[in-house]
């Protein structure tokens, strides 16, 4: 089991909580031309390193929010989380 | 190489088997090969064992980090089918099926192809109206496929919960019998075999460090015993195609996840196929031994490591004693985890790439072991010939860009939800 803490609401188990994927990736700003590339980047290219991977997941059963959480693809070791207006260094 | 029969059985008998030849040889790495392939799991040796069959290019090196058969192709749940809608991915498993059938006589190794049937369980009107056209589908393509009524299902799997109370009661299913197993630890064993008797170079405990590409075309590998001049590379690594990639500048639409399975203590013969759950992700077997052989779910997020947590076991088999109560009264002997190259449309990918002289075989998602046999015959021609073979022609990495996307189950590009 996976413990997250929530910025919201703290320690809570993997189970509250469902994933949201890579949170690095960036959407093409949608009022510029946008080429088709940075398109197919956005949408279906992904680093998925082994080690350190910052990535979004949603308190779902708890308050909802949509979190950040820095965690180690190799040791499943959880480094830090944040609300997701913040910034992982 | 001795060929492996009753006769050479009761022969080695007489000197209590201690004189058997060794299966495949332990070389040490020549400086240069016609063709490297990276990864020695299914899919990679069947490549190499395709590659000296098929084109005569004997002169090959297998590298694979680990050992054979510690990876994938020793961790999955030995399902074999081609069930599928469309049409790419229908004629690409059905010729695999076709290798199937034929693949213990080819390897003289017995990899127990046991044909016995899958059954995708519906429990909706609408699900069984999806499962007719699917199975319409399959038939247009030449696979049989078979609508199961409730009756009809019952007669098959009478243990399941056909009670009035259940939550997510059986309307019926969609069945090909001729779907099965196979033992996969014979599968890898098997290729390994033929494809050293044929040349092949098996190096494991090699791990790959790095690539030589000049030019834009490749000229060797760096490894973890020495640099390998090599004038082909195929990658063919599954879970760790992401951090080759890095090592080559690419990204690719592949994110890579853990999966786990599970089986029971033995119990006497009661499944005789393989039963897929339509209202949560469950599937199960029983092996030849007798333990209930099951899976499901991804862990559902990225994961390098081989192992995952219970709650997903849990969720797993949740929905597992919802469709066979049986299995409350079955200990769990053992689970394990492997990691996935999940793409995103959920097809494969098997391709060349920008970099001449590199090819591409991985996006295999939940399903790379059925596939092994032709996975390694097309990837064998795309390397032998340097182009696509009809068959994996519409399995190109360009089809992201271009949207000719292969999204059989139509979940998007969620890879830890489908």
């Amino acid at each position: 089991m996976l413990y997250i803490k929530c910025p919201y609401c703290g320690l809570r188990a993997q189970k509250e909580f469902s994933y949201g994927g890579d949170a690095t990736v960036k959407r093409p700003n949608i009022n510029e031309e946008v080429p088709s590339e940075d398109w197919d980047n956005f949408v279906y290219m992904r680093k998925s390193p082994r080690g350190k991977h910052i990535e979004l997941w949603q308190h779902i059963a708890g308050c909802r929010q949509w979190i950040k959480v820095q965690r180690d693809t190799a040791t499943h070791e959880i480094f830090q989380t944040a609300k997701v207006t913040e910034e992982i260094r | 190489m001795q060929k492996y029969s009753v006769f050479s059985l009761i022969k080695n008998a007489f000197s209590n088997h201690q004189n058997w030849e060794v299966a495949w040889k332990d070389p040490t790495p020549k400086s240069e090969y016609d063709v490297v392939i990276i990864g020695g799991g299914g899919h990679g040796l069947a490549t190499a064992y395709y590659l000296a069959k098929e084109h005569n290019i004997r002169n090959v090196a297998i590298i694979e980090k680990g050992w054979i058969g510690g990876g994938n192709v020793g961790r999955n749940t030995t399902i074999i089918r081609s069930n599928f809608m469309y049409d790419a991915n229908a004629r690409f498993n059905e010729f695999g099926m076709d290798l199937w059938r034929n693949l213990s006589q080819e390897l003289n190794f017995n990899v127990m192809f046991s044909p016995r049937g899958i059954i995708n369980l519906a429990h909706s009107d609408a699900q069984m109206n999806a499962y007719a056209r699917r199975g319409n589908s399959m038939r247009l393509n030449g696979i049989d496929a078979k609508l199961l009524d409730r009756e009809e299902v019952k007669k098959l799997i009478p243990m399941a919960d056909f009670s009035d109370e259940v939550r997510f009661p059986i309307f019926g299913g969609l069945m090909q019998p001729s779907a099965g197993t196979a033992r996969h630890d014979a599968v890898a064993w098997g290729y390994a075999r033929q494809a050293d008797d044929m040349g092949v170079d098996i190096i494991q405990h090699c791990e790959v460090t790095g690539f030589d590409v000049v030019n834009g075309k490749i000229k060797g590998i760096r490894t973890s015993r020495g640099d390998i001049k090599a004038k082909k590379v195929g990658l063919c690594v599954a879970g760790s195609t992401n951090i080759l990639a890095e090592k080559l500048n690419m990204t690719l639409p592949i994110e890579t996840h853990v999966l786990q399975a599970c089986v029971s203590e033995p119990v006497k013969p009661l499944l005789d196929g393989v039963v897929t759950f339509g209202a949560g992700h469950f599937y199960i077997s029983q092996s030849d031994k007798g333990e209930m052989v099951m899976g499901g779910d991804l862990d559902g997020y990225n994961s390098y490591a081989q192992r995952g947590n219970l709650p997903t076991i849990q969720h797993v088999l949740t929905g597992g004693l919802a469709l066979f109560p049986f299995l409350s009264r079955l200990k769990m002997l053992r689970t394990w985890g492997g990691i996935m190259d999940m793409s995103m449309d959920g097809s494969p990918i098997i391709d060349k790439t920008h970099i001449e002289g590199l090819y591409l075989n991985c996006g295999w998602c939940y399903g790379g072991f059925k596939s092994t046999p032709v996975s390694g015959w097309t990837f064998a021609h795309t390397i032998a010939q340097d182009q696509v073979h009809e068959l994996n022609s519409e399995l190109r990495l360009n089809r992201f860009s271009t949207g000719h996307l292969l999204d059989e189950k139509g979940l998007g590009t969620k890879t830890w939800i489908g």
